[in-house]
Order: structure tokens, then sequence, then C-alpha cells
């Protein structure tokens, strides 16, 4: 292993380097367009061997990638915002042709107005779609995401593409130490693709993405959602391998003092390293508070949330996108697997509007004594 | 030629010194005038005219997104005639990503339903809003950051999709190639597209100093180049009728203009005379 100081994108890019999909087809968008460059600088130099597909759109990035997963080879793309929204279409047809596909998205705000700047509306938007979706807290959890997604996505048993979200600029352009693992051992830990299931090959003719009628679309369905079911499982495991072959461990869930919390803040991606510091400050002053991030949001491991959460009297749920009218994506599935918490949510940063200590603290005194359930943190609203 | 002196793009917009895209519009706008709705693409002129609160617009302009310039066009183009305002110039503008890449399909679209349009595509030959990724009007052998130039690269490996040619296939009334360069020649063009009835389409070669890598001060002389050394050819097909609208005296070598930019200077003599017979090719087959 190699420690170096690189940000985000390049250690994505590492990952893919090592990860050796066979078909890579990409489109530009900030702020995720470092990794087409970095991978394209791999091929230009003779470091990847790999089919590199300069694609015209996202639509055509994320097509492509159906059609060179559904060839039986692995497959790599990714986005961010408007690009990910342009694969709308595609995305759910990834999942119900079972196509193990893995994409990198940086969380950025979605137009109009046209933003750059970070929030999380974009994959949180997508998770009805069928894909795994895990949120990285830096560049090293991006990383080790990234290749634990590759076996993830093509275990037989789980046969789902898998996404992994960093939030855009705040993550994506930061410098920070990343141990970068050798090729031997992720050889090891990520052998190559062999599709169990057939494919397209003019040795065994198959027909992928037939039509339906109703006899049979619902069972397809219910496929995926099997199979969202049975990846806790497989990525448990593949956490375990993880850590025996590089050491680090990862889980379905962060948690930093929950055990005793009164008030626990739960959210997804970085900003739970600001409330992570946030929480000792808060203690010493006498604040029972924890803090549990999501790191899987599909699929979504009600099981581990509930075990945390048992002590403690009052979720806050911070959250970067909204429902309108009914509050974020987190704070409605928390409503649906926690029971008997006082379940509070706070929409924060849309479009990269910063996040400081004051707005936690404003967060902590919000729930300790709530005037409403869904609050809009950094601006004034309208009662 | 008279040059109106009214503007319709303020200055102060946040385009690097020396952009061509600026000069695209307000020498367009200047020909067409204030009877003018503007449509825009997702793209370094959208992104570098339009940070809220201020514009840099003095006619009315909209901005949905990257793909789908053509289409907004198309909508505002009914919208005005269902309100009796046919005479009301609809121009759309689209870098050349977002028009012969991740727009073509909605441009096709509005092309062949006949929207009374004119679409510009200033074309600075790469994703520059996004830093300089190839797309598909990248010529042959510049170095971009998706076609870097490296120890088994040359850069860019595709030739530059023909999109005047594809709008011809469309067999609408008006087509033009142009250079910011040529103002007088693109001006003319502009009244043309704009005096056709249904569509129109102009493709104008914009020098992009950040993008290709020269002085500021040289976008005029860079775009003077293409047209000198037969880079870049200035036509127009008028009614299927197609015409060459400005002639060098004497075709200068090509080396003269790839020399001139950063995204060029890897090139080696084999990889230079290949695009000289390119364009050697390009001239004869246009009669230039
Ligand atoms: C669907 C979608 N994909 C990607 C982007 C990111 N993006 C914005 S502008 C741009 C490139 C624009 O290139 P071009 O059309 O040539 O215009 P230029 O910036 O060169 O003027 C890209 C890739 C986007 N906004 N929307
Ligand atoms: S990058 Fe090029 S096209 Fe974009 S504003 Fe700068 S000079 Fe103009
Ligand atoms: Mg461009």
């Amino acid at each position: 292993m190699t420690k170096k100081v690189m940000t985000a994108t390049a250690a994505i890019s590492n990952a893919v380097r090592l990860a050796k999909p066979d078909v890579i087809p990409v489109y530009p968008i900030t702020p995720m367009t470092k990794v087409a460059e970095y991978i394209a600088d791999y091929v230009a130099n003779g470091e990847l061997d790999t089919e590199y597909i300069r694609v015209e759109s996202e639509h055509s990035a994320m097509s492509a990638a159906i059609g060179a997963s559904s060839t039986g080879v692995r497959t790599y793309t990714a986005t961010s915002s408007q690009g990910l929204m342009y694969m709308h279409e595609v995305l759910f047809a990834a999942a119900g042709m079972r196509a193990p596909i893995v994409m990198g998205d940086a969380n950025r705000s979605i137009s109009s107005p046209l933003c750059i700047m970070n929030d999380q509306q974009d994959s949180i938007t997508q998770r009805d779609a069928g894909w795994m979706q895990f949120y990285a807290k830096d560049g090293q959890e991006a990383l080790d995401l990234t290749l634990t997604s590759f076996k993830v996505a093509e275990n037989e048993n789980v046969l789902l593409p898998a996404m992994v979200c960093i939030d855009g600029f705040i993550i994506t352009h930061t410098n920070e130490i990343v141990d970068v693992p050798e090729q031997e051992d992720v050889d090891r830990f990520l052998p190559p693709y062999v599709p169990k299931y057939s494919y397209l090959d003019p040795e065994k003719p198959v027909t992928v993405g037939s039509m339906t009628d109703s006899k049979y679309y619902m069972d397809a369905r219910y496929g995926v959602e099997v199979a969202m079911n049975k990846s806790v499982k497989v990525i448990e495991d593949a956490f375990k391998e993880f850590k025996d072959i590089f050491g680090r461990e990862h889980d379905l869930i962060e948690t930093y003092k929950c055990e005793d919390a009164d008030i626990i803040f739960i959210g997804l991606g970085s900003v739970c390293s600001t409330v992570k510091v946030l929480v000792d400050e808060m203690r010493e002053k006498g604040e029972k508070v924890g803090m549990l991030r999501v790191v899987s949001y599909r699929p979504f491991p009600s099981e581990k949330i509930n075990e945390a959460v048992k002590n403690a009297s009052k979720l806050a749920v911070i959250e970067k996108d909204i429902s309108f009218g009914m509050g974020g994506a987190l704070y409605q599935d928390l409503k649906t697997t926690v029971e008997g918490k006082e379940i509070i949510d706070f929409v924060i940063g849309l479009g990269g509007r910063d996040i400081t200590p004051s707005t936690i603290y404003e967060v902590l005194e919000r729930t300790k004594n709530p005037s409403k359930i869904i609050n809009w943190i950094g601006i004034e609203e309208d009662d | 030629m008279d040059f109106p002196k009214e503007e319709f793009l303020a200055p102060g917009h946040r385009g690097c010194a020396g952009c061509g895209a600026a000069l695209v519009v307000r020498l367009a706008l200047k020909q067409s005038g204030k009877n003018t709705v503007v449509i825009a693409a997702t793209g370094c002129l959208e992104v570098m005219t339009t940070p809220y609160p201020e514009t840099a617009w003095e006619v009315p302009f909209i901005h949905v997104a990257f793909e789908n310039a053509g289409a907004v066009a198309s909508g505002v183009e009914r919208a005005l005639k269902a309100q009796g305002k046919e005479d009301v110039n609809v121009i759309a503008f689209g870098g050349d990503g977002g028009s012969v890449d991740i727009g073509l399909q909605s441009i096709s679209g509005a092309m062949e339903r006949g929207h009374n349009l004119t679409y510009i595509c200033y074309d600075n030959e790469a994703y520059m809003n996004t830093g300089i990724q190839r797309s598909g009007a990248t010529p042959w052998g510049a170095s971009t950051t998706t076609s870097p130039s490296g120890s088994v690269s040359y850069g860019e490996d595709k030739p530059k999709k023909n999109m005047p040619m594809i709008m011809a296939a469309h067999g609408i009334p008006y087509i033009a190639t142009a250079s910011i360069s040529y103002p007088e020649d693109f001006m003319q063009k502009v009244k043309k597209a704009t005096e056709t009835k249904g569509p129109a389409y102009i493709h104008i070669n914009q020098p992009c100093t950040t993008g290709w890598g020269f002085e500021p001060a040289k976008t005029i002389e860079i775009g003077r180049l293409g047209v000198e050394t037969g880079f870049w050819p200035l036509y127009e097909i008028e009614n299927g009728e197609f015409r060459v609208t400005y002639r060098p005296t004497e075709r200068k070598p090509v080396v003269e203009y790839l020399k001139s930019q950063k995204r060029f200077k890897h090139l080696g003599e084999d990889e230079v005379e290949k695009i000289q017979e390119y364009v050697d090719n390009q001239c004869e087959e246009l009669g230039i």
C-alpha cells in the first residue's frame, strides 16, 4: 500500500484503475469530470487497458454501460447532477436488467436554478431505481466503497448496479491522505468478473430486455426487491473480507456515541464529519448527543439503525434533499422504520449553502424545543 | 458594411479575456436587433452571461438544460406564433457539445419540423465550460483533457463531425459556416438566416483562448488563420445552392495554424502532414 495526498476524484479513479473494468463509457460533468480525465490519462499512458468510450451524453453513457454489462464484462461510469438526471430512464433499465454496473456520483444540486454546488438531491431522487447507493464521507472511503461495490454488485445473489456518492466539491476537490491498495491485494479481493447467467454471446443466444405482460412484470420487479434485501448480507461479508485484506473497517452505518445519547443526529456523507466533531463539543457542554451516519442508503440498514438508536428519545435528521411539502427522503425512510421516537427533519445546505457549527447548534436547539417537524435551516422560513 | 451601434449583450460578463463566444453573440444580435428572443444551451456562454442576480442579456433570454435548446426554441417559436408575434427573431445558441453531441437529436427534431428559427452553434471545438474535454467537433490531433496526448496517444483520434452537412441533409432552407474573424460575412449570414422563413443553421468557429491555448489578444488573428489555411471553410447553402463566401487568395500551410495553439503543440511532422492532407481534401471537395 502507498499513502498519497490526493483528491477524492483521484482516489476514485485509482479504485477504477485497480478494479480494471473492461468498458468505461463516460461523459464529463462538474464536479465529477476529473474522474473521466484521470481515466483518459491512464489510457493515454498505457496504465489501464480498457475500452474507454467517449460518449455524447449521459443517457448514452448509461446505455452503453448496460450494453457492455449485458455482454458480460465489468463496467464503470461516473457522473453528477444533471448527468444523473439525464440517465434517469436507463437507471431503472440497468437495475431491472440486473446489470452490475458501478457508478460514481458527485452529489450536486439540480437545475433550475442551475447551480454546480453540493447537495444530495441528484442521487436521492434516484432512490427508487433499484440501484444500491452508498454515501462516502471522504476520498478513502469512496475508494474502498468503489472496490467493494464491484464485488457486491457482481455477486450472483445480488446482480444489481451500485452507485457510490460523494459530496461534490466538499469531498471531490479536497486533498487528503489516501491509502492506495496494491494491485495484487485488489486482485485477491476482486477477481475478474465471471457472469453467472447468460449474456450476449452468439454461442448461446439469449434475449435481454424483453417486453412482458402483467403475467411476468411484477415477478421481475420483485426479483429486484429480493436482491436488494439479500445484498445486506453480501455487503457485510464483503466488508469483512475487505478488512482482512486491507485492514480498514467499514459498515452499513457509522455510529458515534449513540449508546447513551438522548438526541442522535442522522445524516449522509461528509456533513457527518462536521457533526462528529460537534458531538464531542456539545457533550462537554452537557448535551447527551450522538451521531449516526447512513453509509448504505440502499439497501437501507433498518435493523442496524433501530439497534443503534434504541436508547435515544429524539432523532434529528440532517439532510440535503427535499420532497416538497413532505420533508427529506431520509426523514421519510426513518419514519417508516423507526418506532417510538420523535423524529425531526432539517433540510440544510441545499446548493452548497455553508453548514457551519452554528448550523448544527441551531439543529440541536430546534430538536430540544421543536416548533414543527420539517425545518429549513439557513433561510428565513415563511410560517 | 454599417455596424449597428446598439449592443444587446452587456459588457462585464464573466467570459475569459479574449473570449470569442461573446463576439458571436454581440455580432449576431447587432444584426437581429431588439425584436429577438434568445435560447441557450448550458455551456460557457450561458454560464458567463447569467450569474444571478445579474444578466448580460438585453433581449429576452431562456436557458433550460444542456441537451435541449432545439426543443426549447421550438416551444418558444410556436408560442410566439400562437400570440401572433411571428415577426420575432428566435435565435438559439448552443456550444459544439450542446449541438453536435448531446443536443443533436433536439436540433434535428426542430429542423425537421420546420420551425421558424435560427440555430447558431458557437464552435470552440471542446467542452470548455467543464474544463476542455473533447466533443464530436474536436479536430483530429487536438489534445483535450479526455483525449490527452500521452506516451501511447497523439490526442483526439477522430476527425471533426461535419455538422453543417448533417444539417444540410435535413433539407432546411439556409445553412452557413462562419468565423468571428469575418464579422461582415457572419452578419450577412445572420441576416439571411433570420429573414428565412423556416429553420436556419449557422455554424461559427470561435477560438477559445483558454481551451486552445493562446494569448487573449490573438483571438481574431487565430480565427483568421483558421480560414486562411482552409482549416475552417466559409460557405453557405441557400435553398440547396452551395456557395463559398470567402476564398483565401493563397492558402497558408496548416502548420501555421497548428503551431499557434497549445492544443496542437505535441504533434509531430507526420501528424501535421496528415492534417494538411485532410485540409487539402476538404478544400478540394468544397472548391476552395
Ligand atoms: C445533462 C448534462 N450533462 C453534462 C452537463 C455538464 N456540462 C455543462 S456545460 C458542458 C460542456 C459544454 O460544452 P459546449 O456545448 O461545447 O459549450 P462550451 O462550454 O464549450 O461553450 C457540460 C459537459 C450538463 N450541464 N448537463
Ligand atoms: S473557456 Fe473559452 S469559450 Fe469559455 S469563456 Fe473562456 S474563452 Fe470563452
Ligand atoms: Mg464548446
